[in-house]
């Protein structure tokens, strides 16, 4: 339960509470929940079947079209698409979606169309996310797009149906955190080892129940990429919504994107943006702060994401945690890992590198893993994949040359897709091969049943296809 | 959906926390385009040892003494991970009414009460006691009254327990999330003529 946190209307206000009161629409009287209006709603082809079905059996419309997005991502095949898509079950999910847009008149970024890609990368890149705005998508790395300050958040199937129906969702008001990441990240630190560390000090589950806002130098001078990486993996905390105020950096992202506003709209628009920032003097909930200077390269040796070294570490022995629940947790994941405790991080052999996914699969990744793959060849042994995060990500990457460099040592180059991060495409490990991913899950099955992730920046990862280990980006000699 | 108003059940323990709605139901599941059907798909890279659904005897759901049970007890974090809602179509579909355990992640356990089954978070003192309990007396039952929101057993047991009033009543009513919301449906109107929405 929410305890009151006794705030007045003019007591100062979080971007949070701003964005909540900018689109309630109504809360009953002595109900703790509240009917929310949701600005713009995702859709793709896994979470949204049932939810047209119910639709349709309740006679209903879609409210708003215009307000809703379909994406085709988490099936895909990454090669090959001129062939037909082998599996039948994924292809009659990937039509479907087809056919229902079409019915409910929904714009779809298709398969075969160069805008299309991992949802979460395509909506920002298209446009649809606003500062101060909400939205929301049946995925749970929805909370990706709050990096532009909005509340964004994932849903299940029922509620994407809500939000179809009624352009509202039905929401209790969350609890609140700030975490602080003051300094600078060092040399060869990126947005993901911040994320990371901030998971694996406060646990996959720190962050249930709370709208967090990422703030703090280290966080401000971040691009949009990194940002987005970020509130991707609030989430892997239990956080549904992570935020970040939006500024210079966010405006000039979203200037001159299909679905922003254009010419004097655009400087109307960012004026009405700057206010929705948190004001001083607020009180959260809970409040927390890092140092950047204290975060490395960190590699995940375990089945959550909050079991993580950094790379110059060891892996772990299940006596070195404090509490018993997390012990048991830590030979679980070791066992399922095949990690003795106490080897150093870089003696971990690798079979697989994947790069891409809604958490690294944007521009700026693919031009961090290139530099370090300029030159090199990937390990004999080692299989490695590079699947940029839409079709103008590949475009971009292609046009600066990156393709080749990929290539050339040893990577696949492939089409946009969610694939191997939950390999629902054929994209996916076998039984006891160990893959660094610069995704954000290393659950038991998650690349493949029996595969084993390790979850790393996309520099490292690159490092690590060299190598045929993980090894100490810093260390690095770029050519 | 399903109505829930109170339940009696067998209890099956799962020992561990962190239960990822990947390990619910994994990928290779999600694929399909209809809502039912779910619960032969729960925990299937555990439940099973092969994908010819051949049982997997270790498995606290084959075990004999645990056939039938409706009741889940499990630790920390459960329904972690993906929003998929996969996860608690399986969970209902397989026949469970109610899950015990110390704390949800928060999307799973939003997505549970739109499924006619009641996730239940009790203190990590009262699970473990269950725990204890359930070893102690096995084939374990309890009796779940989301009237009294009175957890009791046959041996004395009786705790009280927390559900907010518009969840619960909407799982006593078992009604339907957007039929309840387009009942408002004159201030979504208002709402959205204020800002020029069309």
């Amino acid at each position: 339960m929410t305890e009151e946190s006794g705030k007045t209307a003019s007591s100062p206000k979080t971007m949070y509470d701003k964005i909540w009161e900018n689109h309630l629409v109504y809360q009953e009287p002595g109900d703790d929940s509240a009917i929310l209006y949701i600005d713009q709603l995702l859709c793709h082809e896994v979470t949204s079947p049932q939810a047209f079905e119910g639709l349709r059996m309740a006679g209903r419309k879609v409210r708003h079209p215009d307000r809703v997005m379909a994406v085709q991502d988490h099936d895909v095949p990454t090669k090959d698409r001129d062939k037909p898509i082998a599996d039948p079950i994924a292809r009659k999910q990937i039509e479907t979606l087809r056919a229902n847009c079409k019915e409910f008149g929904i714009r779809l970024y298709d398969l075969f169309d160069i805008e299309q890609g991992v949802i979460h990368v395509v909506a920002p890149e298209q446009g649809h996310v606003r500062p101060g705005g909400t939205l929301t998508c049946g995925d749970s790395h929805t909370a990706t797009h709050g990096a532009f300050g909005m509340i964004a958040m994932g849903t299940g199937t029922s509620e994407v149906e809500h939000v179809l129906a009624t352009q509202t969702l039905r929401q209790k008001k969350m609890k609140q955190m700030r975490i602080t990441i003051d300094g600078k990240l060092g040399r060869g630190v990126y947005a993901k080892d911040l994320i990371l560390f901030v998971i694996n000090k406060l646990t996959t589950a720190g962050g249930a129940g709370y709208a967090v806002e990422f703030a703090g130098e280290a966080i401000r001078s971040l691009s949009m990429e990194g940002r987005m990486t970020v509130c991707n993996m609030a989430i892997e905390m239990g956080a549904r919504v992570g935020m970040i105020a939006p500024d210079e950096t966010t405006f000039e992202y979203l200037r001159g994107r299909n679905f922003a506003p254009k010419g004097s709209e655009f400087d109307k628009a960012v004026e009405e943006w700057k206010k929705i920032v948190t004001e001083e003097g607020v009180v959260f909930d809970k409040e927390v702060r890092f140092d950047a200077a204290d975060i490395q390269p960190l590699v995940t040796w375990g089945t959550n994401p909050a079991q993580s070294s950094p790379v110059t570490g060891n892996v772990p022995f299940p006596e070195d945690f404090e509490n018993v629940e997390e012990q048991k947790m830590a030979r679980n994941a070791l066992e399922y890992m095949a990690l003795e405790p106490g080897v150093p991080m870089t003696s971990i052999k690798l079979d697989w590198v994947f790069i891409g996914s809604c958490t690294n699969g944007r521009i700026e990744d693919f031009r961090e893993a290139a530099a370090v793959l300029k030159g090199y060849k990937i390990a004999d042994g080692v299989k490695a994949i590079a699947v940029p995060g839409s079709g103008l990500v590949k475009k971009q990457a292609e046009e600066e040359g990156l393709d080749k460099i990929f290539i050339d040592a040893g990577f696949e180059w492939r089409d946009p897709g969610c694939s191997m991060c939950l390999a629902m495409n054929p994209d996916r490990l076998q039984p006891g091969e160990r893959c660094a991913g610069t995704s954000n899950r290393n659950f038991e099955g998650r690349m493949g049943k029996g595969g084993r992730t390790h979850l790393v920046s996309p520099a490292m990862a690159a490092v690590a296809a060299v190598k045929g280990r993980f090894f100490d980006v810093r260390e690095w000699k770029f050519n | 959906m399903q109505a829930f108003i109170r339940h009696e059940g067998l209890v099956v323990p799962m020992d561990r926390s962190d239960i990822d709605t990947d390990q619910l139901v994994p990928k290779q599941f999600l694929k399909r385009v209809e809502r039912s059907g779910f619960g032969k798909f729960l925990f299937f890279d555990r439940r099973y040892l092969n994908d010819e659904y051949e049982e997997n005897p270790d498995f606290e759901l084959n075990r004999p003494e645990y056939r039938g049970a409706t009741i889940l007890l499990a630790r920390r974090n459960f329904g972690c991970g993906s929003s998929r809602e996969h996860a608690p179509w399986a969970i209902a579909d397989y026949g469970f009414r109610v899950i015990l355990a110390s704390s949800y992640a928060d999307i799973f356990y939003n997505n549970s009460f739109k499924n006619g089954y009641l996730p239940i978070a009790l203190p990590e003192e009262t699970i473990e006691e269950l725990f204890q309990r359930e070893a102690k007396y096995r084939p374990y039952k309890l009796n779940v009254d989301l009237e009294r929101l009175v957890i009791s057993d046959a041996y004395g047991l009786n705790l009280s327990f927390a559900v907010d009033d518009f969840r619960r009543e909407c799982l006593m009513n078992g009604w339907d999330d957007v039929g309840l919301t387009l009942r408002f449906e004159d201030k979504i109107i208002e709402y959205e003529k204020a800002r020029g929405i069309e």
